[in-house]
């Protein structure tokens, strides 16, 4: 059993504070993500489970039992760093076996040996044993660390960005290994990163951070269909959500500046609010209730993404396919009436 | 993300126009290599001639016009060096020729009408140089490691007071302190001690051996300790594991700098040394026989002084090139 | 504005080639965009273009001019690098100003233009501010202003966006698109990003390993990928590449699954494969259409939402991985047994050992 949780974590570096009041839990056998621009506090909240940060206020519990005063060599966890993890002088048998060597094991080496093989196999790099670790690839120098982390077979795997300095196509490959390799090995592990692709793709849970707070903890469905305010709805999804100033009247929402309007939904709406519209719920349709001009185009093969002014407001819309659209072309749409979202002036989701 | 995309170097910089390609890179690279090595000669020119008077007798050795290269090749130097001698009177001199079964050493100092009555202090100053630098030497490097582990790696309260602290002592010129020093020492009765210098050669080069350690330090990620301590590792072991491997050329290159300080200071040796502890700088350039100033023999006691620090220095020579720039430079 | 023309142009390090000779001509106010994975030679061409590197041998023209051994001074040119390279002790006014002082323009011209470029990347409001205390995406439209005020013949950028952060990076990309439209000016734009290339490119040169695979219209590429290496490298993910066996009118696929050749192309590889018929078979992710009478058998490796749609990464009896994009609410179990067919105008034919696409018969797509 591996629940970890942190209760009102607070951690300040001088002036600033880096982590305030916050608060998670992680299930058991749960990829957890912690999501967030850079500087929002996740490398820090991973470094304060790990102890290598002390935090200033607030508890860390590992199945309900507190490990703040726990050096980090007896909390039982495994750091993946973004970079700089792999032992220079060492081959990578030898990175790989490195931490089962460590004095607090004292592991017979026959036992190192079948653990070495065993994780080299899982990542495909058992060809890679006896190289020295300064000769290989970023995406194999990752696997390595990886590995390093399975060897232990810790309670709880902690990843700083681990795909991050990979170039995009070896971060696709390896984002599906790493979610399968998971999954199939039944680890928790929580992940920290900055690509909210990344995030939606490999979680079972994601928690936002932003300036060291907490803005959402949900599922992928849940952050993305339901964001709890501006900040993760247009922190998730690219294109990014389309933010438009709006105002009631009468018995619509009227975007500013645009021709643009949506009938009043149910509930609570105030004078002026946001209205969100995801790119993929602009259906571009010839018999459309709104007309647009084609601003510009960025064929990407599998969709087009199409920049269309109504009025004043520019709107992102995503087609699947090539579209045949020409620049200052006009065009014809929809708003997909059930998928929009609206918060108010400061953010929030109503 | 700074993706490596050439294995370059800068492009060489091209302000001409020209037709062939190959010639001109090679072109370069020679007239380059002629210009290091015409600098080279004439940096070493100073050396060289001191290295060849060690092998003159010596009144060639002062001779006007000077020699470059010596006419008659001797060894008279290193034997005044070595050994003490008392002048003969005439008919000792006579008696001495007659003699075959001279050992050279007798012959050489016969030339000048003496003879060797022992071992000079010389081959003693050289065994206190070695033992007194290289005791600091080891010391300071040592603690200085240490140090600069700590200051890189933990807030230290007080830190950049306690670095510009250290910093300022490099300020301070050595002579200034010689007199407070020997008195200190002279009441403590570390006067003319070994110990005495080791810890007083240990003190001057911590300063240097701290800050040029900590650059060096600062340059190797934290990440590589931290995963080391994460695995279960203490601080301890981490560090021997880890960061001493990879700080050798850092290492390496203060040994050489702090060596080559211990070795050649003067002022604190002259000072503070008289019989037991004395060092070879402060008697080298004294050397007065009954003739004047035995040049050939201060070559000679230069020369055998050069060696030490060439060897060592050439031992290391690999990881100096790297060490001398790395730990100055901060990648930004 | 200018052309473009490089004639073999080569750079060796030693013995080693870091660009095989290379054939190239970009149009007068063309976007081409160099791409390739690390150490595939695109920025080292853009440095021999700039003047930053020296070629091993061929030729550069810059609208006719012979600018081989030219200084980068005297080309004309404006580079534009990944980590911005602006000076941290001037403003960002002076910073932009500087190219043209150096060439000694007027004082009243400089503020003039100046105030033209930074109105056109809406920095005005941030010329006095230091480099330092402006955010990665703020800095990058600086280094553009900069390379802007010069009016150059040609722009160069190297990975400019990739310092940034992802939200920085979509708009700045519409942004750099945008201000390409308005100025119509030659760029050669280099990055490993895929979905840059495609969407910014008039034409994309793929390269790897020193050697370009394939020069092309991001439609081009996309859908008729001329080899393996294209066909893996555009789209996120890549094409699916499976191996199959070539028999008469059908091509049998790992688990015993028969796909039935699409219209067009039985004449072309009964002519391009060899005897044993091995033949790889790709599509796209789109391409994949999950049926319960489905032709080909796989298990369910794993599943993701990717926001609008959901990626379902499916095993074949071989152990091959293959994508299929489907609608963001499926939600497939790993283990699952199930089936699916490849749309047949998606299909894709390579040969296995030169790896190059086979051709189409005349006729079909």
């Amino acid at each position: 059993m591996s629940n970890i949780a942190l209760d009102t974590i607070t951690k300040r570096f001088k002036e600033t504070v880096a982590l305030d009041e916050v608060s998670l839990s992680v299930k058991d056998q749960e990829f957890f993500v912690l999501l967030g621009p850079t500087g929002a506090g996740k490398t820090t909240t991973l470094r304060v489970i790990a102890g290598l940060e002390k935090q200033d206020g607030g508890h860390v519990a590992f199945d309900g039992a507190t490990v703040d005063t726990l050096q980090p060599a007896d909390r039982d966890t495994a750091f993946v760093f973004q970079q700089y993890s792999l032992y220079p002088n060492m081959t990578v048998y030898d990175n790989l076996a490195f931490p089962l060597r460590s004095p607090l094991r004292r592991l017979p080496e026959a036992t190192i040996r079948q653990r070495v093989t065993s994780a080299a196999e899982k990542l495909r790099i058992s060809h890679l044993l006896e190289r020295k670790t300064a000769r290989l690839s970023g995406g194999e120098m990752q696997r390595v660390s990886i590995g390093r982390a399975i060897v232990r077979q810790p309670r709880v795997f902690l990843m700083d960005e681990p795909l991050s300095n990979l170039d995009a196509k070896l971060r696709e490959s390896l984002r599906v290994e790493l979610k399968h390799l998971q999954k199939t090995q039944g680890s928790t592990s929580i992940f920290v990163t900055h690509d909210q692709i990344e995030a939606l793709t490999m979680a079972d849970r994601i928690a936002v951070l932003n300036e060291g707070r907490i803005a959402q903890i949900g599922t992928p469905h849940d952050i993305y269909d339901r964001p709890a305010n501006t900040f993760v709805a247009q922190l998730v999804g690219t294109p990014r959500i389309n933010l438009l100033p709006a105002t009631r009247l009468g018995t619509h929402l009227g975007v500013d500046k645009s021709p643009l309007d949506v009938p009043i939904p149910e509930g609570y709406m105030p004078e002026r609010l946001l209205l969100g519209v995801r790119p993929e719920d602009i259906r571009l349709e010839s018999n459309g209730q709104f007309t647009g001009t084609v601003a510009l185009t960025e064929p990407l093969g599998v969709e087009t993404i199409l920049h269309i002014t109504a009025g004043e407001q520019t709107l992102v819309s995503v087609v699947p396919g090539v579209a045949a659209y020409v620049l200052g072309g006009s065009v014809r749409f929809n708003l997909a009436r059930e998928r929009l979202h609206y918060f108010d002036l400061d953010g929030k989701r109503l | 993300m700074a993706s490596i995309t050439s294995p370059s170097q800068p492009g060489v910089n091209i302000s001409t126009r020209v037709d062939k390609v190959g010639l001109r890179p090679r072109i370069a690279g020679m007239t380059r290599a002629i210009i290091a090595i015409i600098i080279a000669v004439i940096m070493l020119i100073p050396v060289m001639w001191m290295v060849l008077t060690a092998f003159k007798t010596r009144p060639e050795a002062v001779a006007v016009p000077p020699t470059f290269f010596p006419q008659e090749w001797s060894l008279e130097g290193f034997v005044s060096l070595m050994t003490d001698r008392r002048q003969l009177t005439q008919q000792e001199i006579t008696e001495y020729s007659a003699r075959t079964d001279l050992p050279w050493t007798d012959q050489i100092a016969l030339l000048r009408g003496q003879v060797i009555i022992g071992t000079s202090q010389f081959p003693t100053q050289i065994l206190n140089s070695l033992i007194i630098a290289g005791a600091s030497t080891f010391f300071s490097v040592f603690f200085g490691l240490l140090a600069a582990y700590a200051f890189s790696r933990f807030d230290v309260p007080g830190k950049d007071d306690l670095l510009f602290f250290i910093l300022s002592q490099r300020m301070l010129p050595a002579v200034v302190v010689t007199i407070p020093i020997f008195l200190m020492y002279r009441e403590v009765g570390l006067h003319d001690t070994h110990f005495g210098m080791i810890l007083l050669y240990t003190s001057f080069n911590l300063s240097f051996s701290v800050w040029l350690l900590k650059g060096f330090i600062d340059e190797i990620p934290r990440e590589y300790e931290e995963a080391a301590l994460v695995d279960g590792y203490t601080r301890l072991q981490a560090f021997r594991k880890i960061v001493l491997p990879q700080a050798i050329t850092g290492i390496a290159a203060t040994t050489v700098f702090a060596l080559i300080f211990s070795w050649n200071e003067y002022a604190f040796a002259l000072m503070l040394t008289s019989d037991t502890a004395r060092t070879a700088p402060p008697s080298i350039p004294i050397r007065l026989g009954t003739g004047g100033i035995e040049w050939a023999a201060i070559a000679a006691g230069s020369f055998a002084f050069l060696i030490p620090v060439v060897i060592v220095t050439f031992a290391l020579r690999r990881h100096l090139l790297r060490g001398v720039t790395f730990g100055a430079i901060r990648k930004g | 504005m200018a052309t473009i023309d490089l004639k073999q142009v080569e750079k060796k390090f030693g013995e080693s080639h870091a660009v095989k000779p290379l054939n190239l001509t970009i149009k007068d106010g063309e976007f081409v965009v160099l791409l390739g994975p690390s150490g595939c030679g695109k920025t080292t061409t853009l440095r021999m273009i700039s003047g930053l590197e020296a070629v091993s041998n061929g030729n550069i023209l810059l609208d006719g001019r012979d600018v081989t051994w030219l200084h980068p001074s005297q080309r004309d040119i404006a580079f534009v690098f990944q980590f911005f390279a602006l000076y941290s002790h001037m403003s960002a006014r002076e910073n932009i100003a500087f190219p043209l002082q150096a060439q000694g323009e007027k004082r009243d011209q400089i503020t003039a233009r100046v105030r033209e470029v930074s109105q056109m990347l809406k920095i005005e409001h941030l010329l006095e501010a230091r480099p330092s205390s402006l955010s990665g995406g703020d800095q990058q439209r600086v280094a553009l202003a900069r390379a802007l005020v010069r009016r150059p013949a040609a722009f160069l950028m190297d990975e400019p966006l990739g310092a940034l952060d992802a939200e920085f990076r979509e708009s700045m990309r519409a942004e750099i698109k945008q201000l390409h439209l308005r100025q119509h000016a030659t760029t050669v734009y280099v990055t490993h990003d895929q979905i840059e290339a495609m969407a910014m490119g008039d034409r994309i040169v793929i390269m790897s390993n020193a050697v370009v695979q394939q020069v092309g219209t991001p439609q081009d590429v996309y859908h008729n990928p001329s080899n393996l290496f294209v066909a893996r490298f555009i789209g996120s993910p890549g094409m699916n590449l499976i191996e199959g066996v070539y028999r008469a009118g059908f091509v049998q696929l790992p688990g015993g699954a028969q796909m039935n050749i699409p219209y067009g192309w039985n004449t072309a590889l009964e002519r391009s494969l060899s005897g044993d018929g091995k033949v790889v078979v790709g599509f796209r992710p789109e391409a994949v259409r999950v049926k319960d009478d489905g032709e080909i058998a796989a298990s369910v490796y794993a599943d993701d939402l990717h926001g609008g749609y959901s990626m379902l990464h499916l095993e074949l009896a071989n152990g091959t991985i293959v994508h299929g994009r489907v609608g963001r609410d499926a939600n497939y179990p790993i283990g699952l047994a199930m089936r699916f067919d490849i749309a047949p105008d998606m299909i894709r034919f390579f040969h296995p050992k030169t790896e190059a696409a086979i051709q189409a018969d005349g006729g079909a797509s």
